[in-house]
C-alpha cells in the first residue's frame, strides 16, 4: 500500500468504526469492544507501518483539495511529532478498548460507548494529523463534542450531565477562540497550510496581530489542556466512565491542547508574552493542581487534579522558551500519558472490586489485590517522579530547566523554589494514595468484599507499568528514536542535545529531587492525619479559586444578559417590529440617497402626459387610500376598494405596453378578490366593547400619527425612486438580446413567455415549485382549521332569509337563499365551456401572442371557481371531480420531464427545442419543446390556485356537517 | 405620464405600508396586497415607460424597438406567487383567528388582562 493510503486509512477508519459500533445493538458488548479494539490496532499498524518513512526528519503529506477557491487543503501530515502522539492516542486507546470490555457492565449500551469512543480517537487523530490550522480547529471541536457525549454518557446521572454541559462550554468557547485566532495567523502568513506557517515564525512574531494571535490560540490550547483558570471542568468531567476518564485524561483530550502549543511553538514562542502567559499560567496551573490534589478524598479526584498539576507542569515547560524544555515538555506528555492512564484504570479496578473510591473508607487492599496494588505502586512512583521510573527522568529535565532558566532577577528565583514545591505536593498526595489504600488495617465494612479483578482486565495496566519501567531504566532503547524524532519534527535544526541518562551527576536538579521526596515524605508523616480527617474534603485556601460557582455564577449572567438584550433589543410584537424595519429602510434608503448625491428630478426623457391616464391613476389612488381607511371596519368595502386599485394597475400595463402582464394581473385580481371574500366568513364582527384607558387612547393617537408619517414617507420615496428611474435613459441591458434572440434561439415571437418558458425556464420551475407548495401548505392549514366560535353560527343574513321564508305560505326555509342571483347563475353556468376554451387559447397562442401558461391556468381556475360560486361545492363536486393535489404534482412532472428530455439529447436541462408543425385544418402550431413545459406550468397553476380556493370554500360545507351530525347526535340521545 | 405613474406608485405603496402597520390581521393581509401591486409596478417602470410596443414581435419576427421584457417577466411570476401569498395569509389568519380567538396580529388584545384559571376568557 502507498503511504498516502495508508495515512488515509488511519484517519478514516476510526470514524467508519464509529457509524458501525453506532448501528449495533445495544447489547453487543463483545461485538463492539472487539470492532473497536480492531479498529485502533489496524490505524495503529498504518501509523507504525509510516515510521521508516520518517527517517531524517521528513514527513509524509497527502494533500486533498477541499475549498480551492479559498486556498484550503485537505492536508493529512505525519511527521515525528504527530507519529509519538499518534501511536500514543492508539496504543492506549486499544489498551483502553480491551479495559473498557471488562469494566463496563452489560446493563450499558456498550456499542454507544465504543461509538462515541471511536469518533474521539478519529477526532483526536485529525488534530495531530492536520497539515492545515483551519482542518486542526475542525476536528479540534469535533472533539470537544464527542467529549461531551462520552462524558455525559451515563446522561441519567445529573453529575454527568453537568459535567459534559460545562466541559462542552469551556472547551468549545476555547475552540471558537483558536478559530479566530487561526484566521489571524491564515491572515499573517496568507495561508493556512502548517508547513508555511511553520516556516513563517519571524513574520508572525513581528506581525502587529502576534499579541491578538496569540492570545486566541492560547485560549484555546489552555481551556482544552485543563489549565487555570479553566481547569475546573476537569475534575467535573470524571462523572464519566473511569476508562474513558483514563482515555481522555491520559493520552488525549487534555493533551491536545499541549499537542497544540507544542505544533506552534517553533512560531508562537520566543516572545515575552509567551514566556509571561503560558509560564505564569502553567506554573500557576502545576501548583494549584498538585495542593488541590492533596485533599482530595475521592481516587479519581485526587488522579484529576494530578493531571491538572502535570499539565501545568508540561505548560510551564513550554513557557520557558528553551529548546531544552520542549524536549522535556514532549517527554514528560508521554511519561504522564503511560503513568496517569494506568493510574486511572487501577482506580476503575479499585472502585469495580470495592464499590468505593473513598479513601476514608478504604484501607490495607494490599491483602486482598496484591498484584493491582502493586501495578499501581508503580505507578504512583512514577508520577511521584521515584528514581528509575520514567517519571523521575523527565521530572529531573524539568527541575534543571527550572534552574537553567533563572535569569538574573530574584523574581526568577521563585521557579526553581515553587518547581521543588510542586514535586514535594506530588510526593506527597502519592504517598497518600498508596498508603490509604492499600495499606494500614485490613478492608472492612466495604459495599464489596474485595478481591482481585480477571485476567484481562489488568493487562492494560500491566503493559503500561511495564512501559514506565522500560522507559525509566532504558530510556535511550525505548522512547529514544521516537522522542528524537519529536524533538527534530519540532525543533528542526536548532534541536539541542540533551540525554537521557538516568544518572547525570550529583547536581541542582538532583538536590532538588531529593529535597522534594524528603519533603513530601515529611509532610505526610506531618500533616497525613490531619488530611485524611479533613472533613469538608476540599481544599484548604481554595475554596474561591477552584470554584464552579463561578462558572455557575457567569453561566447565569450569560443567561441574563441574554434575555435582557431579548427585552431591549427583540420585539415580542409585530407592530413594533415592523414599525422598526421600515424605518431602518427608509433610513438606509435615505443615508444611501444622500451619500450618492441623488437627483430625483433631474432633467430626462418624458412620455407624453395623457390626461386620461391621470383620471384612471385618481380613480387608482383613491381606491388605494379608500382600501387602507375601510380595512379596519368595513372589510367587504375594502377588498372592493383594493380590487379597483388591482384593475387600475393591470390597465396601466395593458396602456403601458405590457398585456402579459394586463392578462395575467386582471385574472389574478379576480381569483385574489374571491379568495377574500371567502375567508370574509371567518373573521370577528366588530367588537364595540373592546375598551381602552383614555391614557391608551392618546398612545394610540400618537402611533397612528407616527405610522402615517412612516407610510407618507415610504409612499414619497419609492415614487421620488421610480420617478428618477423613469426620467433618465434606458442603459442598454440584457433586453435588447432576448429581443433579437427570442424567435431565431426559440422560436417564440412573445418575448415575455419565451424569457418565462425558456431562457429563464430554470428560474420558473422554482417559482411554480413554489407556488405547489404553498398550496399545500395552505390545504395543510385549512385541514386542521379550527374556527372561532362566533363564526360557526349561520350568518346573520341566512337568519333574516330564514325567517322571511317561515312567514310567507308556500315557503320553506332555504328557498330564499336557493332563488339568490338566480339569473347570473344560470350565466355563470353557461360560461363554463366558454371559459375553459379562453383558457385553452391563452394557452395555445402563448408563445406567439400575450398568453401563456399562468394565465390560462388562472383562467381554467376561474372556470371552475364560477360553478362553486354559482352552484354550491356539493353541486359541482356531484358532476365534477377535479383532483387539484394530483394537478399539482402532473404540473411539475411534466414541467420536469419537459426539461429532462433535453438529457437524452445530451443538452442541459431544460434546453429547448423547437420547430413549427402544419396540421391539416388548424394550420401552422408552434411545436416547441417549451410549449410542453409551459403546459406544466398552467396544469400546476390550476392544481394550486384551486386547491387553495376549493379548500377555504370548504370550511363552510365541513361546519355544515359537523353541525348536521350533532343534530342527529342530539336526536339520537333525545330518542 | 412618469410623474403620474410615480405617484400612483407612492400611492399604492403608502397606503400598503398603513396598513401593514395596523393591528388587525386583515388589515396587514390588504396591506401586503396594496404593497405588492406598488412594487410590481416598480419593478415593471424600472424598463422604463412605452406606450404602444408590448415586446411581441410582428408576424415576420423583425426586431423593432418595444419595451423592455424583462421587468414584465420578473413581475409576471411575481403576480402569480403574489396571489399564493396572499392566499397562505389568509388561511394563517384565519387559523390564527381559530386558534387565538381574536384577529389581533399578536394573537392577544393589547388591553385585555391575560387569562387566568379562574377568568379563561377575560
Amino acid at each position: 500500500m502507498s503511504s498516502n493510503t495508508l495515512l488515509a486509512a488511519a484517519a478514516i477508519l476510526p470514524f467508519l468504526g464509529s457509524v458501525l459500533a453506532g448501528a449495533l445493538p445495544s447489547r453487543a458488548r463483545n461485538v463492539a469492544a472487539a470492532l473497536a479494539g480492531l479498529v485502533t490496532l489496524t490505524s495503529l499498524g498504518c501509523i507504525l507501518a509510516l515510521t521508516p518513512q520518517l527517517a531524517g526528519g521528513s514527513s509524509v503529506v497527502h494533500a486533498i483539495d477541499w475549498l480551492p477557491s479559498l486556498g484550503v487543503r485537505f492536508v493529512l501530515r505525519l511527521d515525528g511529532l504527530a507519529w509519538l502522539f499518534s501511536v500514543l492516542v492508539l496504543a492506549i486507546g486499544a489498551l483502553v478498548v480491551l479495559y473498557a470490555r471488562y469494566y463496563m457492565s452489560p446493563a450499558d449500551p456498550v456499542p454507544r460507548l465504543f461509538a462515541y469512543f471511536l469518533a474521539f480517537v478519529g477526532a483526536m487523530l485529525g488534530i495531530i494529523l492536520s497539515g492545515n490550522l483551519i482542518q486542526l480547529v475542525l476536528f479540534w471541536e469535533l472533539t470537544s463534542i464527542v467529549s461531551f457525549l462520552l462524558i455525559g454518557y451515563w446522561y441519567d446521572n445529573a453529575a454527568a450531565r453537568d459535567g459534559a454541559r460545562m466541559s462542552l462550554t469551556i472547551t468549545a468557547a476555547g475552540g471558537l477562540c483558536l478559530l479566530v485566532g487561526t484566521i489571524l495567523i491564515g491572515r499573517i502568513v496568507g495561508s493556512y497550510d502548517l508547513e508555511t506557517v511553520l516556516a513563517s515564525g519571524d513574520t508572525i512574531r513581528n506581525s502587529s496581530l502576534y499579541l491578538p494571535a496569540l492570545v486566541l490560540v492560547l485560549a484555546g490550547a489552555l481551556t482544552k489542556s485543563a489549565q487555570f483558570p479553566f481547569h475546573i471542568w476537569l475534575p467535573r468531567a470524571m462523572a464519566a466512565p473511569t476508562p474513558i476518564s483514563a482515555y481522555l485524561h491520559s493520552a488525549t483530550m487534555v493533551k491536545a491542547g499541549i499537542f497544540l502549543m507544542i505544533r506552534l511553538w517553533p512560531v508562537l514562542a520566543g516572545t515575552d508574552a509567551w514566556y509571561w502567559i503560558v509560564g505564569t499560567i502553567g506554573m500557576a496551573t502545576m501548583l494549584i493542581g498538585s495542593w488541590s490534589a492533596i485533599f482530595q478524598h475521592d481516587l479519581k479526584g485526587l488522579l484529576a487534579y494530578s493531571t491538572i498539576s502535570h499539565l501545568g507542569l508540561i505548560t510551564l515547560l513550554l513557557g520557558l522558551d528553551s529548546p531544552l524544555a520542549v524536549v522535556a515538555a514532549i517527554f514528560h506528555t508521554v511519561n504522564h500519558a503511560t503513568f496517569k492512564a494506568s493510574l486511572f484504570m487501577a482506580v476503575g479496578i479499585i472502585d469495580h472490586e470495592t464499590g468505593t473510591r473513598d479513601m476514608r473508607r478504604l484501607s490495607g487492599l494490599w491483602r486482598a489485590m496484591p498484584y493491582t496494588a502493586t501495578l499501581a505502586m508503580v505507578a504512583a512512583a512514577a508520577m511521584a517522579g521515584v528514581p528509575l521510573l520514567n517519571g523521575f527522568l523527565s521530572k529531573e529535565m524539568f527541575l534543571s530547566e527550572a534552574v537553567d532558566n533563572m535569569g538574573d532577577h530574584p523574581i526568577h528565583l521563585a521557579l526553581p523554589v515553587l518547581a521543588t514545591l510542586a514535586s514535594a505536593f506530588t510526593m506527597l498526595y502519592s504517598l497518600r494514595f498508596i498508603r490509604q489504600t492499600f495499606f494500614g488495617r485490613p478492608p472492612h465494612d466495604l459495599p464489596e468484599e474485595p478481591h482481585e479483578p480477571v485476567r484481562w482486565m489488568r493487562i492494560p495496566i500491566e503493559m503500561l507499568v511495564l512501559t514506565c519501567i522500560a522507559i525509566g531504566l532504558v530510556p535511550n532503547l525505548t522512547i529514544g528514536p521516537a522522542l528524537g524524532r519529536a524533538v527534530r519534527a519540532v525543533l528542526g535544526d536548532a534541536t539541542p542535545p540533551y540525554s537521557l541518562a538516568i544518572w547525570h551527576g550529583f547536581n541542582a536538579p538532583l538536590a532538588m529531587s531529593v529535597v522534594a521526596m524528603g519533603g513530601g515524605i515529611a509532610l505526610y508523616v506531618l500533616f497525613g492525619r490531619r488530611i485524611n480527617t479533613n472533613p469538608r474534603g476540599g481544599p484548604w485556601l481554595m475554596d474561591r479559586l477552584d470554584g464552579g460557582w463561578l462558572f455557575e455564577r457567569s453561566m447565569t449572567g450569560l443567561t441574563k444578559g441574554a434575555r435582557a438584550l431579548e427585552l431591549w433589543f427583540g420585539a415580542e410584537r409585530l407592530q413594533p417590529q415592523l414599525r422598526i424595519l421600515f424605518l431602518a429602510a427608509l433610513l438606509s434608503a435615505l443615508a444611501a440617497g444622500v451619500a450618492r448625491g441623488l437627483d430625483l428630478f433631474a432633467p430626462g426623457r418624458l412620455t407624453a402626459f395623457d390626461p386620461a391616464f391621470a383620471l384612471m391613476w385618481l380613480v387608482g389612488a383613491a381606491c388605494a387610500v379608500g382600501a387602507a381607511e375601510r380595512a379596519k371596519y368595513h372589510r367587504l368595502s375594502a377588498v372592493i376598494f383594493a380590487g379597483g386599485a388591482g384593475l387600475v394597475s393591470s390597465l396601466t400595463f395593458l396602456w403601458l405596453s405590457a398585456p402579459d402582464l394586463a392578462v395575467t394581473q386582471i385574472l389574478v385580481e379576480i381569483v385574489t378578490t374571491v379568495l377574500l371574500l371567502l375567508g370574509l366568513r371567518w373573521l370577528p364582527k366588530r367588537d364595540e366593547a373592546i375598551p381602552a384607558p383614555a391614557s391608551e387612547k392618546a398612545r394610540a393617537r400618537r402611533r397612528r400619527i407616527i405610522d402615517f408619517c412612516i407610510a407618507s414617507f415610504a409612499g414619497l420615496g419609492l415614487a421620488g425612486f421610480a420617478y428618477a428611474v423613469m426620467t433618465r435613459p434606458a442603459s442598454d441591458g440584457i433586453a435588447r438580446w432576448f429581443v433579437e434572440e427570442a424567435y431565431p434561439q426559440a422560436g417564440g415571437r412573445n418575448v415575455v413567455n419565451v424569457l418565462l418558458v425558456d431562457f429563464r425556464a430554470f428560474d420558473t420551475l422554482g417559482e411554480i415549485s413554489v407556488l405547489g407548495v404553498v398550496g399545500l401548505t395552505v390545504f395543510a392549514l385549512l385541514r386542521r382549521f379550527r374556527p372561532a366560535p362566533d363564526s360557526l353560527e349561520r350568518p346573520k343574513q341566512q337568519h333574516h332569509h330564514d325567517a322571511y321564508d317561515r312567514a310567507r305560505e308556500g315557503r320553506k326555509p332555504g328557498d330564499t337563499a336557493a332563488d339568490a342571483l338566480l339569473v347570473p347563475r344560470v350565466v355563470m353556468t353557461w360560461l363554463f365551456p366558454f371559459i375553459v376554451l379562453l383558457s385553452l387559447h391563452l394557452f395555445l397562442r402563448g408563445h406567439d401572442l400575450p398568453g401563456g401558461g399562468f394565465a390560462a391556468g388562472i383562467a381554467l381556475t376561474i372556470a371552475f371557481i364560477l360553478q362553486y360560486m354559482a352552484c354550491g361545492a356539493r353541486w359541482v363536486e356531484e358532476r365534477l371531480r377535479i383532483q387539484p393535489i394530483s394537478w399539482i404534482g402532473l404540473g411539475l412532472l411534466i414541467a420536469v420531464l419537459a426539461g429532462a428530455a433535453s438529457w437524452a439529447f445530451g443538452r442541459p436541462f431544460l434546453t429547448a427545442y423547437f420547430a413549427y408543425w402544419e396540421l391539416p385544418l388548424i394550420g401552422k402550431v408552434p411545436a416547441a419543446s417549451a410549449l410542453v413545459f409551459d403546459l406544466g406550468i398552467m396544469v400546476l397553476v390550476v392544481g394550486a390556485s384551486a386547491l387553495m380556493l376549493v379548500a377555504l370554500a370548504h370550511q363552510s360545507l365541513r361546519r355544515t356537517r359537523s353541525a348536521e351530525a350533532e343534530a342527529e347526535r342530539t336526536g339520537e340521545e333525545a330518542a | 405620464m412618469e410623474i403620474v405613474l410615480a405617484a400612483g406608485i407612492g400611492v399604492f405603496a403608502a397606503s400598503g405600508v398603513w396598513l401593514m402597520l395596523r393591528p388587525r390581521t386583515f388589515q396587514v393581509v390588504l396591506g401586503l396586497s396594496l404593497l405588492s401591486y406598488a412594487v410590481n409596478l416598480f419593478i415593471f417602470s424600472m424598463g422604463r415607460l412605452t406606450v404602444g410596443a408590448p415586446p411581441v414581435l410582428g408576424k415576420g419576427a423583425e426586431v423593432v424597438s418595444v419595451d423592455d421584457p424583462v421587468p414584465q417577466a420578473l413581475v409576471l411570476t411575481a403576480l402569480v406567487i403574489g396571489f399564493a401569498l396572499t392566499a397562505l395569509f389568509l388561511v394563517v389568519l384565519l387559523a390564527a383567528r381559530g386558534v387565538t380567538g381574536n384577529d389581533h396580529v399578536d394573537g392577544r388584545e393589547p388591553h385585555h388582562a391575560e387569562p387566568t384559571p379562574e377568568n379563561p376568557h377575560p
